[in-house]
Parts: structure tokens; sequence; C-alpha cells
């Protein structure tokens, strides 16, 4: 419902702490959950879930939420399924490229994650492109499995087991996308955390949100300079302002 | 005679796939002469609506002279025409820069990826990932919008494929595709405040250039780089204006209404409506814009696009005076000017 999606972010504070708190009592449920079947959970759970983020977000149930990372604005009600910030086709008044009589939800977005704690700093975050797979299911159960799993294995890292490709995809994906993984996991791909992401993540996590620690194609290491303009790797402003002006 | 396009004839079977120099990240032309620190200058090619690939050398001529990469449109404004990888193979067998277009509006995940092997092999060293106007818009507009990423995501996409040498499903690549990522901006359209933001965003995901949408106001674009300047971006991504001439004020108010993403104050339209000869001071204001631009710090080229008047690019960059500097180097050391980007 338009109206109210666009009360839940202008409250998106007040949702996210909500939101917050569920998804403890989710993670909590998983025992519960995992002695119930989650399979047999799926249908009901979604259905519920597709009720009430329905109404309060026009949710559409992509499987993947974001709405902490895009200031309780559901990015799938773009018409493009932009989940990463607004197209350059805004309207001047706001409103929708595509759809005119709606205002772009980008728009809401930033407004909304402007009110929330962490807001801007989730949503610079980059999201990895929606796994089509999971759409129609319950991303609440997902989560507390997920979420539940992966406490279980920071208590006890399991043995390493032969990789299969979808896993594979998904270590990619999870290592592609570092920080969507991290900071709202119910977005990102399916898989264990990889060590070298979590490694990286590091890195990330202590930058500033702006930061993009430079990576270096590994064949750059090697070579000299041409005439001091294409030194080093890391600031290549420096080497290409410091060897303009002739 | 300005020559900037030094031909650089490209036999993909004969020369295999561009090596970078050392430190770059692609063997594109563009990439060279960001990184020398001279103003670039790229341009944009209408594409034709023709299956002759002489029709695409006699649309990239009167740009050869004045652009350092040539950019072909991928069905811009969801219109169809010939597809700018077709465009792109073309012209940098016979020596052109070009900056290949992808926009996520027409194909998935595995059409795309399979894409960016395939311009790369065919000696594109540029790709820029943009989102793309929606279908309506357009000559087709019962069409499907796919829309399976997003600019950002394509990005890092691309990017993974070329640093980390693997598909987004893991599997390896014999040969990564070595290509400078670009990505656009619109810094004249809402949310103006968190343009910048977005602009980060994307340079997060892997974007080493960016080539701007239409800009007319002066006022947005330099609040657009002083936040860009506050954030530290302009010494992380090379950033392109995007200039074009109004060849009238119908003309621009047309575009206004009807292109989606270009915002023209209505100051500059009455400037071109209070006109004797309208075309000639849409082109003034095109040329003024570009050497105020130039002015601006962190702007590191133009990216000029003018629908169906190639030829007033020429006129445009010529006289705008913003190549002088290269030919003057040339002219002092002494070097051949079409050697001059190399
Ligand atoms: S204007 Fe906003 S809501 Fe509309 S397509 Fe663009 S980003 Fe999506």
């Amino acid at each position: 419902m338009y109206a109210a999606r666009r009360f839940a972010v202008r409250h998106a504070r007040f949702f996210e702490r909500l939101y917050n708190r569920f998804e403890a009592l989710m993670v909590a449920l998983d025992p519960l959950f995992a002695r119930l079947g989650y399979d047999r959970l799926e249908r009901p759970v979604a259905f519920i879930e597709r009720a009430i983020k329905g109404f309060l977000f026009d949710c559409k149930m992509c499987g993947q939420c974001v709405l902490s990372s895009t200031g309780m604005a559901c990015p799938m009600n773009c018409p493009k399924n932009l989940r990463n910030g607004p197209c350059g086709g805004v309207r001047e008044d706001g409103s929708c490229e595509v759809r005119p009589e709606m205002r772009c939800v980008w728009l809401e977005a930033w407004e909304g994650a402007a009110r929330m704690p962490r807001g801007l700093e989730r949503i610079a975050i980059v999201q990895p492109p929606v796994d089509r797979a999971l759409a129609g299911s319950s991303s609440w159960l997902r989560v507390a499995r997920e979420k539940a799993a992966e406490r279980r294995r920071a208590m006890a890292p399991p043995e390493p087991t032969a990789v299969s490709p979808p896993e594979r995809a998904r270590s990619t994906l999870a290592k592609a996308f570092r920080r969507a993984r991290r900071l709202a996991p119910s977005a990102a791909p399916l898989a264990a955390e990889p060590e070298a992401a979590l490694a990286d993540q590091a890195v990330e996590e202590t930058t500033s949100v702006f930061e993009s620690p430079t990576r270096q194609p590994p064949h750059q290491e090697s070579g000299e300079g041409r005439g001091g303009e294409n030194g080093g790797g890391e600031d290549r402003r420096a080497k290409h302002r410091g060897a303009s002006a002739p | 005679m300005i020559a900037i396009q030094t031909p650089e004839p490209f036999d993909p079977i004969a020369d295999g796939p561009l090596e970078p120099p050392p430190g770059h990240h692609s063997g594109s032309r563009l990439e060279r002469v960001l990184r020398r620190g001279w103003f670039a200058v790229t341009a944009e090619l209408n594409p034709p609506d023709s299956a002759d690939p002489r029709d695409v050398l006699k649309a990239a001529e009167p740009l050869k002279d004045v652009a350092d990469a040539i950019n072909a449109t991928d069905a811009s404004g969801a219109n169809c025409h010939m597809s700018s990888m077709g465009i792109c193979s073309l012209l940098s067998r016979v020596g052109y820069g070009v900056v290949l277009q992808i926009s996520c509006r027409d194909r998935n995940r595995i059409a795309i990826q399979g894409d960016v092997l395939g311009a790369a092999a065919m000696g594109v060293g540029s790709i820029l990932c943009l989102t793309g106007d929606g279908v309506g818009v357009g000559d087709q507009p019962g069409a499907k919008p796919v829309f399976d990423f997003d600019s950002v995501s394509l990005l890092r996409t691309i990017r993974t494929m070329r640093d980390d040498g693997t598909f987004l499903s893991g599997r390896r690549l014999s040969s990564p595709p070595r290509v400078f990522l670009g990505a656009a901006e619109n810094p004249c359209v809402p949310p103006l405040e968190w343009r910048a933001q977005r602009l980060a965003k994307k340079v997060r995901a892997g974007a080493d250039f960016i080539q701007t949408n239409y800009v007319f106001d002066l006022a947005r674009f330099r609040a657009f780089m002083a936040r860009v300047r506050d954030l530290g971006l302009h010494e992380k991504v090379f950033i392109l204006a995007g200039v074009g001439p109004l060849t009238s004020a119908r003309a621009a108010r047309w575009m206004r209404t009807n292109v989606p993403g270009v915002h023209i104050p209505d100051a500059v339209i009455a400037r071109i409506e209070g006109a004797r000869d309208q075309t000639e001071e849409g082109k003034r204001l095109a040329i003024e814009l570009i050497q105020e631009m130039r002015e601006i710090e962190g702007v590191a080229g133009v990216h000029v696009m003018a629908y169906r008047r190639e030829h007033l690019v020429h006129e445009i960059v010529a006289e705008s005076g913003i190549l002088d500097e290269r030919l003057n180097h040339a002219a002092e050391t002494r070097v051949a000017p079409e050697n001059l980007s190399s």
C-alpha cells in the first residue's frame, strides 16, 4: 500500500528497531524451527511475511530483504529493480522516470536511511544482483537459519568439505559483494563466509564508508613505470596529475 | 587538422588480447590519455539503423580527429539500432579508441558476462556500465525490461572478472578481460544532495572513469563537484563532464520533457530563444560550458554528445581550445601529433 509504505519510510528509525528485535527473536527460535522443519514452515511463514510486509512496504518477496540497507523503502518497487541507488532519470519534481505517478523509490530510501542510526553507512553498501531463484521465499526464515548457523560456525568451525558448484558460485558472490554479506545477511548470497572475504572485510570495515580499498590486478605489480607517470597502483591520481602539464 | 586519434588498427586474431601497459587496467587509449593527465575528450556516436559496416565508419569519420574514444550507445532511449558490440568491433579494427556501452535493460547476467569477454576479444578497452532508460520511452514499448543487474552490481561483476579472473559463478577465466571500467552519473537531477554519495558507491564497485549525463546547469554541477571533492572522489576516479549542443529552443524544450534525465534551466532556453541564429548560439553555449568545466577542480575531460550532429562535435572541440595543450606539447617536443596519445 503506497500510503503505508511512505509512512514506513518516515518512521524508518522505529521500524528498524522493531525489525532488529524481531530478527533476534527469529534467530532465537532457530532450534524450534529446525525441529519443526524449515521446509515445512516455508509456505505458511512466507504467506504471513507476504501479508505483513506487503501491507507495510509493498514488499515484492524477492527473498533477500534489504530494507535495513535502503531506509526501509523496498527497492523492488523501483520499476528497474535497482538495488544500489537511483537511476539518472529521476524527474525534476522527484517522481519516477518510468512511473511518474510515484515518487522515486530511492528518494524515499535515502531520506529513510538518513533517519536511521547506521542508515547512511548501510545504504552505501554495494548490493549483489538479486538471486531470482529465491523469489517468493521467506527471508525471515532465511535470516533465522543463516544467523544461527553463523553463530554455530563461530563456536565450532566445520571440517572443510569439497565445494559444490552452487556453493562455489555463492562464495564468489559473497566475496565480490563483501559488505552486503556482513551488514545485511539476508540480502547476501547464501554461503559460508569465504576465508578470503573475511580477511578483506576487515580492511573494508576499518576504512571509511567512502573509501575503496584499491585493488590492483596482479600483473600490475611487475614492470617499470612509463617515464615516471605510471608508478604504483595506489595513488593513481597523483600519478596522472603529476605527470600532466608539459 | 587536429589529430589525436592514433591509428592503431587492431586485428583480433593476429594481435591477441590487448595487453595493458604497467600500472594500467587496460590497453585502452582513453586510460592512457587520462593517466597521463591530458584533458580527455570522448564523443558519442549515433548508431546507424543499418547492417552496412560502411555506415558505421561514415558516422565515426567526423569524430576521429577530436575524440580519444568513441562511445557506441547501447539502444539509448530504448530505441533499436545497431548494437554497441558490433560498432565497437568494427571501429577498433580500423584503429579507433572505443567505449562499449552496456545497459542492464536488455540483457541478463549470462548474456552480459559473455559479451564482456567477446568485447575484450574484439579489442574493446573501455566499457561503460549503465542502468538504461525504461523501455516505455523507446520504439518498442512492449519489450520485457530485464534489469537483472543494476549499474553498480554490473560494475562489481566486471571488476571481479577482470581482477579475480572469475565469472560471478566462480568459474575461472583462462584470460580475463583487461578493461577500463566506466559508469554514468547525472549531477543535475534529484536527489541532488545524494548524487555524490551514489558516485562514491560506483567508485567502490569498481568505476575507473565517469561520464556524466548532459550538464546545462553549471551551478548544480559545481555544487556536485564540491561534494565530490569533499569525499575525495576526484582523486579516485576520472570524471568526464557531459556536454552537447542545443540546436534550437524548441528542440531543447522537447528534450527536457521527453528524454529521461535531461535538465535544462529556463535561463538557458531563453538565451537560445533570444539568439538570431539558434544553432550557432547552442554551439557557443557548449563551447563556453566546456571552457568553464575545464577550470573546475576534479574534471578530467568532457564527453560530447550531439545526437545526429556529429559535425558540430568537431567544431565545438576545436574552437573550445581544449586540445591546444596537447598540440603545443607536440610542437615543443616535435612529436608528431598522431603519436600524442600513446
Ligand atoms: S526514477 Fe527511481 S524508482 Fe523510477 S526507475 Fe529510476 S531509480 Fe527506479
